[in-house]
């Protein structure tokens, strides 16, 4: 099958970074590249989800815009595929706002997600608040339960052997075992980890704690690390 | 027989058949004591009758006898000689002294003016004379004729005790016979014949006994048949209400048994067909409503697509609109707007089906209402500076938790906020956050407007104004309340409005504290009390925003 790629020429200017767009409306994928463009960034399109793949293989992009409902392969088929291979930050886009659907969508690993009709500032905000991580490490080591995580080298290990996170789930580890003495409502790890400054949704902070867990809880179901307080958010636990 | 006593301690009102039963047989003991009576009647008198008949025979022929007896003994003219030869006479028509079958009493007549006088002669042990002075009175009249009546013979009139088993009750029907005899220079003399009638009352006592045990008997069979017809009807209804309730419970396979043709399988095959056409109607509107559902999902999505791009292209002229001839830069700043309306309307709508189509889903969570209201505050605290608001949160020191959706909480509350600042006309705004054993519940007060009697249920309406003729100044769609409303049922909570003109409004939002378990009480009033004027004063601000 021939896939449609386009790619915009970025400005001689300022590239921070490339953003691979997989939407299969047209007009839509170039208003988005033009204000992308307009911010300094790469921009890469891809039309159809079959695609979004081998795009991403050949491009390595720095983040994923990715719609839910996409002709060939759909938006959650796209995400975990990507994710089976890579840590890169997706944001869904997507036209519906039901738990379900919302919730199917960050449980196939995605990072954020955006809401058809969306602001330009908004989705910038949030592109730009998954990009910038990385920027601004200096060498640091924290310890949580019986993990150790080594912030500057985006590492996790547990005796030795590394735990694989995604970027954004080492942020949110690294928030909670930095100050462990605090508990973390939803809206401040919104704020912290996601980079929201104002109310969003919690559902975000809900299932992204559900795949940390499954990923560095001994028994998921019974955390340790990632302790949930009824009523208010979350806090580093001993792990014991 | 657990069973038929569980049946008969039940409730009169709850079982069919037990009522069907007890009146079956208390018309069944009604008709057998009737029938009961009237043929112990006949029988009693065909016993009578019978005795009467035999002891008139036997009467006359002894009257006859002691006639004669007297006719032949010559008048003598000693009286005791006389009264000696009567006495035996009317001895010998009794029976030997063992036999109690006839009493005879021989006195002188009414009307007897003869000089001599006999004695009065009781046989077979009568102490004294049980002969009714009305016969007596009948022999006097009619002297020539039998007379008889019947009499309750006592048995304190007997010397001694007569072994005949009916002999067991205080008296005992006798039937009388009298007549006259002459007592040639004596005169005339009734003689009378008392035949105790205890074999028929033996006969009678039996036929009672049996009368009874029969009825009781008969009545045990009627109330036993009456059951079981009762049971064969009753329980295909048992159990066509038992089908009828997991129907309703939503169990749409559930049928009815309906074999043969009689009228409960008919009753079965009618029930069964409601039950298919319900299920079709059901399915029908299942399908419909899914339709809908994908429809709402599709429109939401085909909509939200193009408008995303028209927003982008709108924001990116606002951006630049200051580079703009004036007349395109307005042009442009009124897209930007409308846009925003636009938006929202469509958010509100698609909401509101998305209510409407019933797939509105709760996401359940521990909400602490007094940090959500801490948040909506500091959300619209833009909104509240530029009209000039204070808001103040009363709040408990301690989190009231409530098990509900954040998300949808926060949209009402955020709702409820912004519709008391915007109705304020810049007085403070009050949020009261409160908890019982049940339920949670916050209620926002503002000293705007208020509201005219009877807009406290409309306006929870869609698209409803105060006021249609005002000229619309503030952003909202006229859905928020209404998606508000929907919000709190969800929640199996309340949505209350208070309002007075002139004195403001209330708002209260009541969610119970645990899903499942109903309110009983909100723990805020809905009215507010008449101190409410100075409340600001005696109110703990726990944040306090004030218009700078």
């Amino acid at each position: 099958m021939m896939s449609r790629i386009v790619i915009w020429e970025s400005e001689w200017f300022s590239v921070k970074g490339r953003v691979l767009i997989v939407d299969d409306d047209l007009a839509l994928a170039e208003m988005l590249g033009i204000v992308l463009r307009g911010e300094g960034l790469d921009v890469i399109h891809v039309a159809d989800g079959s695609a979004a793949i081998g795009a991403f293989q050949d491009h390595r992009p720095d983040l994923i815009l990715l719609d839910v409902m996409l002709p060939g392969m759909d938006g959650i088929s796209v995400c975990k595929r990507i994710r089976a291979e890579s840590g890169v930050p997706i944001v869904m886009l997507t036209a519906r706002t039901d738990t379900v659907d919302v919730v199917v969508g960050l449980e196939s690993g995605a990072d954020d997600y955006v809401v058809k009709p969306f602001k330009p500032a908004e989705l910038i905000a949030r592109v730009r608040a998954r990009l910038r991580r990385g920027d601004d490490n200096e060498p640091e080591r924290l310890e949580i339960g019986d993990l150790a995580i080594d912030v500057a080298g985006h590492s996790v290990t547990r005796e030795g052997s590394q735990i694989s996170l995604t970027p954004l789930e080492f942020d949110l580890l690294v928030a909670l075992a930095r100050k462990p003495w605090q508990v973390y409502t939803r809206e401040v790890l919104l704020e912290q980890v996601w980079g929201y400054r104002h109310a969003g949704d919690t559902r975000l902070v809900n299932v992204h704690v559900q795949r940390l867990r499954s990923k560095i809880e001994h028994d998921p179901e019974d955390p340790k690390i990632v302790v949930t307080v009824r009523g208010v958010g979350y806090k580093a636990g001993t792990g014991g | 027989m657990t069973e038929v006593l569980r049946r008969l301690i039940g409730p009169w009102r709850r079982s069919l058949q037990l009522r069907v039963v007890t009146s079956t047989v208390a018309l069944g003991v009604l008709a057998i004591s009737l029938l009961g009576a009237y043929l112990f009647q006949q029988v009693a008198n065909g016993l009578t009758d019978d005795r009467v008949r035999t002891a008139r025979a036997e009467s006359q022929v002894l009257a006859a006898r002691a006639q004669s007896t007297f006719d032949s003994s010559a008048a003598s003219a000693d009286t005791a000689e006389f009264n000696n030869v009567a006495g035996q006479a009317v001895v010998a028509l009794a029976p030997p002294a063992n036999d109690t079958t006839r009493y005879v009493v021989f006195t002188r007549a009414l009307d007897n003016t003869a000089a001599i006088r006999l004695d009065t002669v009781l046989t077979g042990g009568l102490r004294n004379s049980p002969v009714p002075l009305s016969l007596r009175e009948a022999v006097r009249t009619d002297p020539d004729r039998q007379q008889i009546t019947i009499i309750d013979l006592e048995r304190s009139s007997l010397v001694s005790e007569p072994s005949s088993a009916s002999w067991t009750r205080p008296d005992l029907p006798a039937v009388v016979i009298g007549q006259q005899v002459q007592a040639s220079t004596a005169g005339p003399y009734d003689l009378y014949f008392i035949y105790p009638m205890d074999r028929e009352q033996a006969t009678l006592d039996l036929v009672q006994r049996l009368f009874l045990i029969g009825g009781v008997l008969l009545v045990t069979l009627l109330g036993a048949v009456a059951w079981l017809v009762t049971r064969q009807i009753v329980n295909p209804v048992r159990r066509a209400a038992g089908v009828a309730e997991r129907l309703a419970a939503g169990h749409l396979n559930e049928r009815m048994r309906a074999k043969g043709a009689d009228d409960l399988a008919l009753l079965g095959k009618s029930f069964n067909d409601m039950a298919d056409h319900l299920q079709s109607q059901i399915r029908q509107l299942e399908d419909l409503s899914r339709v809908q559902q994908v429809f709402v999902s599709d429109v939401s999505h085909e909509l939200r697509t193009p408008l995303t791009t028209i927003r982008m292209a709108a924001d990116l002229m606002y951006d630049q609109r200051g580079d703009l001839a004036p007349a395109l830069g307005r042009s442009v700043e009124l897209l930007h707007d409308q846009l925003d309306r636009f938006e929202a309307l469509l958010a509100d709508l698609l909401e509101i089906s998305r209510f409407d189509a019933g797939a509105a889903a709760l996401e359940l969570d521990q909400v602490d209402l007094g940090a959500l209201a801490t948040r909506v505050v500091s959300g619209v605290e833009t909104l509240a500076e530029r009209r000039g608001t204070v808001l103040i949160i009363d709040a408990p020191g301690k989190s009231v938790l409530a098990e509900a959706d954040a998300r949808r909480v926060e949209r009402v509350v955020r709702n409820l906020v912004v519709n008391a600042i915007e109705h304020g006309e810049g007085r403070p705004v009050i949020i009261r956050v409160a908890q019982n054993t049940t339920a949670a519940a916050i209620a926002v007060r503002d000293h705007g407007v208020g509201l005219r009697p009877g807009e406290s249920s409309l306006v929870f309406n869609r698209f409803w104004r105060a006021d249609p003729a005002r000229a619309r100044t503030t952003g909202g769609t006229g859905l928020g309340l209404a998606i508000s409303l929907e919000d709190a049922r969800l929640h199996d909570g309340w949505l209350q409005a208070w309002g007075e003109p002139s004195q403001g409004s209330v708002f209260r939002l009541t969610l119970p504290r645990t899903a499942g378990i109903p309110i009983e009480e909100s723990p805020l009033p809905l009215a507010p009390l008449p101190v409410d004027a100075d409340a600001t004063t005696r109110l703990r601000p726990v944040r306090l925003l004030e218009a700078p």
